[in-house]
């Protein structure tokens, strides 16, 4: 332990994870050497997490614009308009490291910290979801892990009242020793109220409010900007613990705030708490910082300046007030029962002074902070092309019914109702379609118009072609949107990749990148906020890259949406997006293929985003004409899957019809893109308006009131039996 | 019952920090009265004179010590024991239900699920035959009604002699039986799949179900809103 006025040396600043050329910009900025503290903020700001060093280059060309956007990235989260006034805020955050280390407390407190990014923008949260990777079904941390992170998510979204509508569990022995746990958060503002970090008006008053700071999570921003080794439990300590009670109260207190017009400016303390708000509110207003930290709500006594700039204990805020506000805004956090201390001021100097024991413990400007926080172009190993799988050394004659009870009752295929109980989907009462469904879809309160939300990525087809695999994230997450009649609108992104310094690590982000900004722009969903998450990696091995895409869209009239279940015997059942003339499928890289033993890396299916857009849209037009009961995006496991789906979601069965020729399990479970399941009462009009439009449509059967499963004549089975396999798979394999 | 008359009903629903179904609930009972219900917070010690006090669900004070046991014993909580010693009618909600019980206002417990797992999903409860209460004088012994639960400690516990007494009083206002949802119809293992019981005069009563979530076709049910206005319209008449 050293003093903050202790100067600092070239293997202090690598231990916090800085390079020589950075330790040696930093003594040249300064002019000096920089103490523990200053160090400290140098480190954080500088880490992968905080500076996007890495994915900087790429990130700048995702397309961030559209007549949609209210706030693109660079706030605390991202807004665009969906009409009458009002914005959707939203934003998706990984919390991957503390979830290994700390299940419970480290899914809980990514909940807590997306939540706060959206209501620091003056939103009430009004939904949550999350995409979690797990290792390999049989690891021996599997079920611990899944255990604590769905207990942790429901124990932060259930306390604090934000229903967690929808999301994505999947496993890959490539998670085993990193998991990813990537929360996201959806909340609506009136778009002329929308708050910002930028501090204005040197002289005002910076406030700290919410929960006081301890020892805990110091330096995990740089925590995340490390590889993961066998030691990496003894960083237990540097796990946050999340409060959600206390999240409730700054929630209220926050929004209440708001709503009395005396907040200038306002910032969560989120990854490098003290450090990243003051600097990030100071820098953006073009202004400086003084804070005194004696004044600072500690927890504990004899705090360090380093401990309490870098502590990342949750649920506080800094925020900027009105000069004469400062007696309402105390009135309000009274009565919520939390700290309020003014801390410190706007200055003009440019600098960030921090004072402690009477004398100054930190004292740099802010700009190197900011505009010299490196940005690398680092190399690529180009990514080989991928060869054709030869399908038919994996496929059979086996019954499509027998193949699709096995896949179904995998985990890989299996319900997630384990899962999403133990989630409070319905508190606030604006749940129309919770998880189950393409999309979740939560009514914008006191209205007809409702917000559909999704997370999606399928990381088999990244790590076997990263542009491919970047763009069908993106398409999947549109048809999802699209199959329950919404319009996609924007895109929040979570990158999980291992550790970018290897060239082949670096083209799986950066041609990823490329491949979802190529998608985002032809679709017209604009990346508005999003998260990096690197160095995903334990003793050497990368976990397989996962680029999620969180997508939100609108419907004007919810009770025009659709749902994914059958809802009437003798309904007609099509795929859109395929004609009859189709006899196999694309099963490379596909969960058939895996589940076949083809474990070589093949071609992924190729992602035409001119049909997905053009299927898209006229699914949308047919669902909101009515003339569509139920519709179902084709995604893992094919169209046999998406079919046994609508039908296990559903108390109606199905009889489909084979193709007369071709190979029957590659058009049962191939994973050919831009096609839906669709059923309609009204088949033949669906089948005109297709043709109109030029989309490839083909009625592929009829929905029955007998609960079975037909394929052709003679493959049938019961869709109780069905069920049983489905249901069963995750509660068996937790009960272990 | 006129829509006029409902409109005259005094509904007020206690807030404490940490609760977060007051607000559905207040959205619930407007719908079905067009009069918003008053929301009294937790430090207020006194209540102005109202037909019904809900105690609506979350996680007052963070359920910390206990579910239910700060706010059972919070400045209001005393206001509405009086109403209740009055013979006043309370309703209390899944976190309602526990700080009712902590309040002794209603006999049993509120234990841990019997799965040790959150439980949120749809269930189906019977109403059973009780006592005369205005929470059940307007349904029918045996009408079933498909309401959410979503809760972590659900599991009603009391001893055998109390849940004969409840069972021989018509205290037992509903049970879980099964219904259409994947899984075991009792979400939480609660004694004689007990979901809501009333207090011995039937002025009270607690139930782990929330009806407010289930009160538009949008909700997939319209069975709480049932539940609240044959409620609402039994105490006005």
């Amino acid at each position: 332990m050293t003093t903050p006025a202790e100067l600092m040396t070239f293997d202090d600043a690598a231990a916090m994870g800085l390079s020589r050329d950075e330790w040696d910009l930093i003594l040249k900025r300064l002019d000096r050497t920089p103490n523990q503290c200053e160090l400290g903020i140098f480190s954080a700001m500088w880490s992968e997490h905080c500076s996007y060093k890495s994915s900087k280059k790429w990130l700048k060309t995702l397309p961030i614009d559209g007549p949609q956007v209210i706030e693109g990235p660079g706030e605390n989260a991202g807004a665009v308009d969906i009409g009458d006034g009002l914005a959707a805020i939203f934003k998706i955050e990984s919390h991957n490291h503390p979830s290994f280390i700390e299940p419970y407390q480290g899914a809980a407190t990514g909940v807590g910290g997306i939540l706060r990014d959206v209501f620091t923008m003056g939103a009430r949260p009004v939904a949550l979801l999350n995409a979690l990777r797990f290792g390999d079904r049989n690891h021996e941390k599997t079920r611990h892990l899944l255990g604590g992170v769905v207990a942790g998510i429901g124990g932060y979204g259930n306390c604090i009242g934000i229903p967690t509508v929808g999301g994505e569990v999947n496993f890959d022995k490539s998670y085993n020793g990193n998991i990813l746990v990537n929360a996201m958060a959806v909340g609506l503002a009136n778009s002329d109220r929308i708050f910002r970090s930028a501090a204005t008006g040197p002289g005002n008053p910076v406030i700290y409010v919410g929960a006081k700071t301890g020892r805990d999570g110091i330096h995990g921003a740089t925590m995340a900007s490390a590889e993961f080794s066998d030691e990496t439990e003894s960083k237990r300590p540097t796990v946050q613990v999340g409060d959600p009670f206390t999240g409730k109260l700054l929630m209220e207190a926050c929004l209440e705030l708001m709503a009395s017009d005396s907040v200038l400016s306002i910032q969560d303390m989120g990854a490098a708490g003290l450090t990243s708000s003051s600097v990030e509110m100071a820098s953006k207003g073009g202004l400086g910082m003084e804070i005194d930290l004696d004044l600072v709500p500690a927890r504990e006594d004899g705090m360090t300046a380093y401990e309490l700039m870098l502590s990342e204990s949750q649920e506080r805020m800094l925020m900027v007030l009105k000069p004469d506000a400062t007696d309402t805004a105390r009135a309000i956090f009274d009565k919520w029962d939390l700290d309020f201390m003014p801390i410190g001021r706007v200055t003009e100097t440019g600098r960030l002074v921090l004072l402690k024991d009477g004398g100054t413990a930190c004292d740099i400007p802010l700009a190197p902070l900011v505009d010299d926080a490196p940005e690398y172009d680092r190399p690529q190993n180009p990514v080989p092309k991928r060869p054709h799988l030869d399908s038919h050394a994996i496929t059979s004659n086996a019954p499509i019914t027998a193949v699709l009870q096995t896949m179904l009752g995998h985990v890989d295929l299996a319900s997630r109702r384990w899962v999403y109980e133990q989630y409070d989907s319905h508190v606030m009462a604006d749940t129309v379609a919770g998880p189950g469904g393409d999309a979740a879809l939560v009514r914008v309160h006191n209205s007809q118009r409702g917000l559909a939300i999704t997370t999606d990525c399928t990381p088999r087809y990244v790590e076997a072609d990263p542009e491919t695999g970047g763009a069908q994230a993106v398409a999947e997450a549109y048809r999802n949107i699209s199959a329950i009649g919404a319009t996609p609108l924007a895109i929040t992104n979570n990158l999980n990749f291992g550790n970018p310094e290897k060239p082949d690590i670096m083209a799986q982000l950066a041609q990823s990148v490329v491949g979802m900004g190529t998608a985002a722009k032809f679709l017209n969903t604009p990346v508005v906020s999003g998260n990096v998450s690197l160095y995903n990696e334990t003793d050497g091995v990368a976990i397989r890259p996962c680029p999620v895409v969180g997508m939100v869209g609108v419907i004007d009239d919810i009770t025009a949406a659709v749902g994914n279940a059958f809802t009437g015997a003798d309904q007609d059942i099509f795929v859109l997006g395929q004609d009859d003339s189709k006899d196999d499928g694309w099963l490379g890289m596909s969960l058939y293929a895996a589940h076949h033993g083809a474990n070589d890396i093949v071609a992924p299916p190729p992602v035409d985003l001119a049909a997905e857009k053009q299927t898209g849209s006229l699914l949308r037009d047919l669902i909101k004409a009515g003339k569509v009961t139920a519709a179902h995006d084709i995604s893992d496991g094919g169209l046999a899957v998406a079919v046994a789906e609508m039908g296990l979601h559903s108390g109606f069965g199905a009889h489909i019809a084979l193709p007369a020729t071709g190979d029957m399990h590659g058009w049962a479970f191939g994973e050919d893109q831009a096609r839906y399941i669709v059923t309609s009462a009204v088949g033949s009009d669906i089948i005109a308006a297709a043709q109109q439009a030029g989309v490839a449509i083909s009625k592929i059967g009829v929905v029955t009131a007998t609960r079975d499963l037909q394929f052709g004549d003679d493959d049938t089975i019961s869709l109780e039996a069905l069920e049983t396999r489905y249901e069963e798979c995750l509660p068996s394999l937790m009960a272990g | 019952m006129t829509p006029s008359s409902l409109a005259s009903i005094r509904v007020a629903i206690t807030v404490f920090p940490g609760s977060n179904c007051d607000r559905d609930m207040m959205v619930a009972v407007e719908q079905l009265t067009s009069r918003r219900p008053a929301l009294v917070w937790h430090k207020e010690a006194s209540l102005d004179p109202v037909d019904l006090v809900i105690v609506p669900g979350g996680f007052s004070f963070g359920d910390y010590l206990r579910c239910g046991a700060l706010a059972g014993r919070s400045p209001i909580m005393n206001a509405v024991m009086d109403h209740a010693a009055r013979g006043g009618a309370v309703l209390g909600v899944c976190n309602g239900f526990q700080v009712l019980t902590e309040t002794g206002m209603l006999p049993g417990v509120l234990v841990r699920n019997a799965g040790l797992r959150f439980a949120c999903r749809t269930v189906r409860l019977e109403t059973c035959a009780t006592m005369a209460s205005p929470f059940t004088s307007g349904l029918s012994s045996g009408q079933t009604l498909d309401i959410p639960v979503a809760h972590n400690e659900g599991n009603y516990f009391a001893d055998n002699d109390t849940l004969n007494r409840l069972a021989d009083n018509g205290q037992i206002a509903f049970r879980y039986v099964a219904g259409d949802a994947y899984g075991p119809a009792n979400p939480n293992g609660a004694s004689r799949d007990i979901a809501g019981v009333l207090s011995n005069n039937g002025r009270v009563m607690g139930m782990m179900p929330h009806p407010e979530r289930a009160v538009s076709a949008l909700h997939g049910s319209t069975d709480g809103a049932t539940l609240l206005l044959k409620s609402l319209e039994a105490l006005m008449s």
